[in-house]
């Protein structure tokens, strides 16, 4: 809530920005991270379209800006039919459609998905020079450093957490959850086991670390199997301060300014254990 | 026959007490039993009462239930290809429990779950039995399952496609190979008493199925209602199969396997075959679902890959051996 505040007290600056000439003028971003990147720092005007995914509101931090914009699939026939003169894509967003995209003579601007809280920065001050607004881009980055010093927990003592996901997935600190996790001041269980990026942490494993918490993500709209594992019953006994199930997705999956509302969330936490000891 | 059943008896057992000691948690045999047996909240003894425990447990009801299942459909239909994995009573029962979890009725009530895959279940056999009927030879029987196994398995696939869930799609693997991973007590409670009712069905068919050897109507001469022991065949193995599909997936072959081996070891006689084929699932299950954390214990390998191994060749040896009936 605070960051909206934040982009709003930014609009006036939109005005300014650099001279037309060079930037691009009919931007579409077909992932949902280059989505609310763009939608950040473009200008009125510039972004023709974003994936439809932005839209969804567990998944995208700004799916009411996106409801403002025409949306995509994704697929090169329509995104070709919208004649952009640059499109946004994720590393690992559609590449045989990239690719057609580029042999139809439309130039494609790939970003890498953040790993951590420095992606963050590189991906937004990347986003300011393809969209022709690197002012905007380097006041997003300023706000986020700023915010994020003063939410960052101190590093004395940090308790340990173990991220926990559907199918019995973790996060490591290479990941940018993982990072957003020890900015909020904890150990992450998963490095114990070697891991680094995303993993398969067998329950066994996760019990037998006993970690101070286990934070798991929101859960998905519809039923799997997959996420039943977050309501074994051991994991209410796993940890010594239990279990919790209030990171939301949408906050954290991607590398936005948003993230700062992940860390702050569970810097509360950290705050919460520390009172309760 | 006593020698068969205590050696069955002692494997089923020294597997049960294997599955126990097994897993990625490196943890000694003797700190493992003291920590199932002792009631401390220790990170171990959690291991070992709320992971390790019911998957070994439902590992023999599984196991148990596919193998009685099994051995009693062979009977019934005096046909060694019978089986409920390959029949499609499993893929129904999938059906049963995959519409079950996506419609939200197992969250809403617990039995919801166990009882949709028994209706699934139910559909299977009795189209099987309505298909291929009591006198159908292998090849109707076949054709019936293959055709039952294909719609079943579409519909599965179709139901988790269409879900709003991201990971729904992923569990279409779960469903068509089966799995113990990470279960809880919870289906331990949710499978035990649809099992006992149904095993305690299809054990009762002992008798009816040794003198259906003889032929129906010999059967019939010798006091056996037909219809009656076909019901309770039908309704004995959906129970079975259905609340073991629940919670474990579709996992082929082990009831096809097990009663294979057992025959001759039981003198042919389908009745005793039953409580042998019970043990013998059991400990094939659990035989399987120790490999799949021995030979890749990150991965979550699929039960089904393991009984599809060993099932499979002899799938393929005993159509060799029936394939003058077939032709």
């Amino acid at each position: 809530m605070r960051l909206l505040f934040l982009c709003i007290a930014l609009l006036p600056g939109w005005a300014l920005g650099s001279s037309p000439g060079d930037m691009p003028q009919r931007v579409v971003s077909m992932n949902l991270c280059t989505d609310q990147l763009a939608m950040l720092v473009a200008d009125e005007g510039q972004l023709a379209s974003v994936s439809a995914l932005a839209r969804d509101p567990r998944s995208s931090a700004m799916a009411d800006r996106a409801a403002t914009f025409p949306i995509n699939h994704g697929r090169a026939e329509e995104i070709h039919l919208l004649k952009p003169d640059l499109v946004i894509a994720g590393r690992f967003s559609a590449t045989t459609t990239v690719s057609m995209l580029r042999r139809l003579g439309v130039p494609v601007a790939v970003f890498e998905p953040a790993t951590s809280l420095a992606d963050v920065r590189n991906n937004l001050l990347r986003m300011g020079q393809v969209l022709g607004q690197p002012e905007r881009a380097q006041r997003l980055v300023a706000a986020f450093d700023g915010r994020l010093a003063m939410l960052s927990g101190p590093p004395l003592d940090p308790p340990e957490a173990a991220l926990y996901f559907p199918n019995g997935y973790t996060r490591g600190e290479g990941t940018l959850i993982g990072d957003i996790v020890k900015a909020a001041g904890f150990d992450n269980v998963a490095s114990d086991y070697g891991v680094n990026a995303g993993g398969h942490l067998p329950l066994e494993q996760l019990v037998m670390a006993a970690p101070e918490l286990v934070i798991t993500g929101s859960r998905h709209d519809g039923y799997s199997r997959s996420e039943t594992i977050m309501r074994h019953p051991v994991l209410a006994q796993a940890a010594r301060s239990g279990t919790h199930r209030g990171l939301i997705n949408r906050e954290w999956v991607c590398g936005t300014p948003r993230v700062l509302a992940a860390i702050e969330r569970i810097s509360t936490l950290r705050g919460q254990l520390i009172g309760a000891q | 026959m006593k020698r068969l059943l205590a050696s069955l008896i002692l494997l089923t057992g020294g597997l049960f007490a294997l599955s126990l000691v097994v897993g990625p948690a490196a943890i000694g045999p003797i700190a493992s039993f003291q920590a199932l047996l002792t009631d401390t909240q220790t990170p171990l003894s959690l291991v070992m009462q709320e992971i390790r425990l019911p998957r070994a447990i439902l590992a023999v009801i599984v196991g148990a239930s596919l193998g009685l299942s099994g051995a009693a459909m062979q009977g019934y239909l005096r046909n060694p290809l019978a089986e409920p994995g390959l029949l499609g009573i499993s893929g129904s029962a999938a059906l049963g429990a995959v519409l079950a979890i996506q419609l939200g009725l197992a969250s809403a009530f617990p039995l919801g779950l166990p009882l949709a895959a028994l209706a699934g279940a139910l559909l299977g056999v009795f189209l099987i039995t309505l298909l291929a009927g009591s006198r159908g030879g292998s090849l109707s029987l076949i054709l019936a399952g293959i055709a039952i196994s294909a719609l079943a398995s579409a519909m599965v696939s179709l139901v988790l496609n269409l879900s709003p869930n991201p990971f729904a799609t992923s569990e279409i693997v779960f469903w068509m190979m089966g799995s113990l991973a990470d279960r809880s007590m919870e289906h331990v409670w949710l499978a035990l008493p649809f099992v006992l009712l149904g095993g305690v069905l299809l054990a009762t068919l002992s008798r009816p199925l040794d003198a259906m050897t003889l032929g129906e109507d010999a059967a019939e001469a010798l006091g056996m209602r037909l219809s009656r022991v076909r019901r309770q065949l039908i309704i004995g193995t959906a129970l079975v199969v259905g609340a073991s599909t629940a919670v474990a997936g579709t996992i082929g072959f082990v009831g096809l396997v097990v009663p294979h081996l057992l025959r001759p070891l039981v003198g042919a006689m389908p009745g005793r075959l039953l409580g042998a084929s019970a043990l013998g699932g059991a400990a094939m299950v659990l035989l399987a679902d120790i490999l799949v954390r021995v030979i890749l214990p990150e991965a979550d390998l699929k039960l089904g890959v393991l009984t599809a191994f060993i099932g499979a060749p002899l799938f393929l040896h005993l159509i060799y051996q029936t394939r003058r009936e077939l032709a």
